[in-house]
């Protein structure tokens, strides 16, 4: 990944800041120009809550080559407290230790090293609580 | 508008075609499908082929011009269309507007991909999803319908024997179709034990990766008549987008998408779902198929697995779905995928559908499904 692509991108993959609609109070992740409820075009910059639980999942045992490395690894998709959802990892569990309903926190952590000449990828990830 | 029908199609078999550059999967459908309408080259005013990625697949962008350029058909309007999985019923759709809208008489609407050229497939078919908040995660496209899976099965007690069921009559199916990747029929163990790709589904649960290029000719119904050919009409044509990331759909379970496509083609062609007698679905993955049955009103919400285990879907059922043998048996080359549907509906309409031809039905839908339902066409034809 090129580094202004991914330098753009850190306040959503370090931070997870959310654009919250100012005229219906949707809040947007990753953030958006246009709400896609209310049409309008205010937002105001807000954190998202780490708390969340597993809605759906999948163990992937054929990754693409730049995942290679961690097979098999368990994506899912996780509903944050504040009811926004996201796809990511979880990390740290044996993937049978994961089903809908899991309870997980958003944690910090490496993706992709990626190429060579490309920057280190961070991110988010989930771990079960 | 004007009445629109099809009267000519052309295919390559579908497969590994490690001789067949791509340039020549779309002349020799093409060509087929101009020899089979009987229309002649200086009639043909233009072409839309789908291709969703030959820019990562072969590295070539500039795509309608040098394939009509080796289709012998250098000079006319040509555009590429891109909707992932859909751009073949994407294609089609806009050849059937610029018909139907009077601006050309003659149009092809054809579909190609060369999937085997050397890319990774797993990586440039997950450019359909959002690539910065779901691939970047790791995600793949089986691991995306996994999800759908895991869902349906929490929801519903859907279960992986039950998907199995829909790759074995798909095969079934297939193992009739001469131009089918994998004509051969399989059992409920193969599926059940195969390797896994994306848990809950395996090998046997994906559609293959698969070379080829299918083709049709579109013409008002009043040329169809002059030329003398049978009047394969398109009654319906439903087009429909919603998020590419599957996370910010309400419900899991559901590709809304479909339903919104199926409604505005049903509602053009005022019929309803009861009054189609066959469909060939997006069963890019076992559980695709579940869903957009679902979707289309085929099956209640949570019904279509218990149907597929009863036979409803089968050449003998109520509802035959993907007579072809569907993605997963006649294969996937995802361009060309929503063009070969059509062929399908329209030898099964005309009665050329050899050893899986069903028993006269005169009205058949198409379902052309891009990414996790990010897109979707649905066409209906009725022959007359």
């Amino acid at each position: 990944m090129i580094t202004p692509r991914y330098h753009r991108e850190i306040p959503q993959r370090y931070r997870l800041e959310a654009g919250k609609c100012t005229g219906c109070g949707k809040v947007h992740f990753p953030p958006r120009r246009v709400c896609k409820e209310c049409f309008g075009r205010e937002f105001e910059t807000v954190t998202m809550p780490t708390m969340g639980k597993v809605l759906t999942y999948t163990v992937i045992d054929i990754p693409p080559a730049e995942f290679d490395n961690l097979k098999p690894y368990v994506v899912a998709i996780v509903e944050l407290e504040n009811g926004v959802r996201l796809t990511c990892m979880v990390a740290e569990a044996p993937p049978d230790k994961v089903e809908i309903g899991t309870k997980v926190e958003m944690i910090y952590r490496r993706l992709q090293t990626g190429r060579e000449w490309e920057v280190l990828q961070y991110g988010y990830k989930a771990r079960v609580i | 508008m004007r009445e629109v029908a099809v009267i000519g199609v052309g295919m390559t078999k579908f497969g590994e075609l490690w001789d067949t550059p791509l340039r020549d999967l779309f002349a020799i459908a093409s060509a087929n499908c101009i020899e089979d309408s009987g229309v002649e080259r200086d009639r043909i005013q233009s072409a839309y082929i789908g291709c969703m990625s030959s820019g990562l697949f072969n590295q070539q962008e500039h795509l309608a011009s040098i394939l009509c350029d080796y289709a012998g058909l250098a000079g006319i309007a040509a555009t590429r269309v891109e909707s992932a999985c859909a751009s073949g019923g994407l294609a089609f759709r806009s050849a059937y507007l610029e018909v139907a809208s009077g601006a050309s008489d003659f149009v092809l609407a054809g579909g190609v991909e060369k999937m085997n050229d050397g890319a990774d497939a797993t990586f440039c078919l997950a450019s359909a999803a959002d690539q910065e908040y779901e691939v970047y995660h790791g995600i793949t496209f089986p691991g995306l319908y996994a999800m759908i899976a895991h869902a349906h099965m929490a929801k519903y007690g859907t279960t992986s024997e039950q998907l199995a069921h829909v790759a074995v009559k798909n095969h079934r199916h297939g193992a009739k179709n001469p131009n089918a990747q994998f004509p051969m029929e399989i059992t409920l163990n193969t599926v059940l034990n195969a390797v896994r790709v994306a848990s809950p589904l395996g090998l046997f649960d994906c559609s293959p990766v698969t070379d080829g290029g299918a083709c049709v000719m579109l013409c008002p119904v009043e040329e169809a008549k002059k030329l003398g050919k049978p009047i394969i009409k398109v009654i319906g044509s439903g087009h429909a987008t919603d998020s590419i990331a599957l996370h910010d759909r309400p419900d899991l379970t559901t590709i809304p998408v479909v339903k919104a496509a199926a409604e505005r083609a049903l509602a053009q062609a005022k019929i309803g779902i009861k009054n189609v007698d066959f469909c060939e679905v997006h069963d890019c993955f076992t559980i695709a198929e579940l869903c957009c049955l679902e979707e289309l009103g085929v099956f209640e919400r949570g019904q279509a697995a218990q149907a597929t285990v009863d036979g409803a879907t089968s050449l003998d059922g109520k509802m035959p779905v993907n007579t072809s043998g569907g993605l997963k048996s006649k294969g996937h080359p995802v361009g060309a995928t929503g063009i070969a549907q059509i062929i399908e509906l329209v030898e099964q309409l005309t009665g050329k559908a050899g050893a899986r031809q069903l028993l006269s039905p005169s009205i058949g839908l198409a379902q052309n499904m891009g990414g996790s339902g990010g897109s979707s066409t649905v066409h209906i034809l009725e022959v007359s």
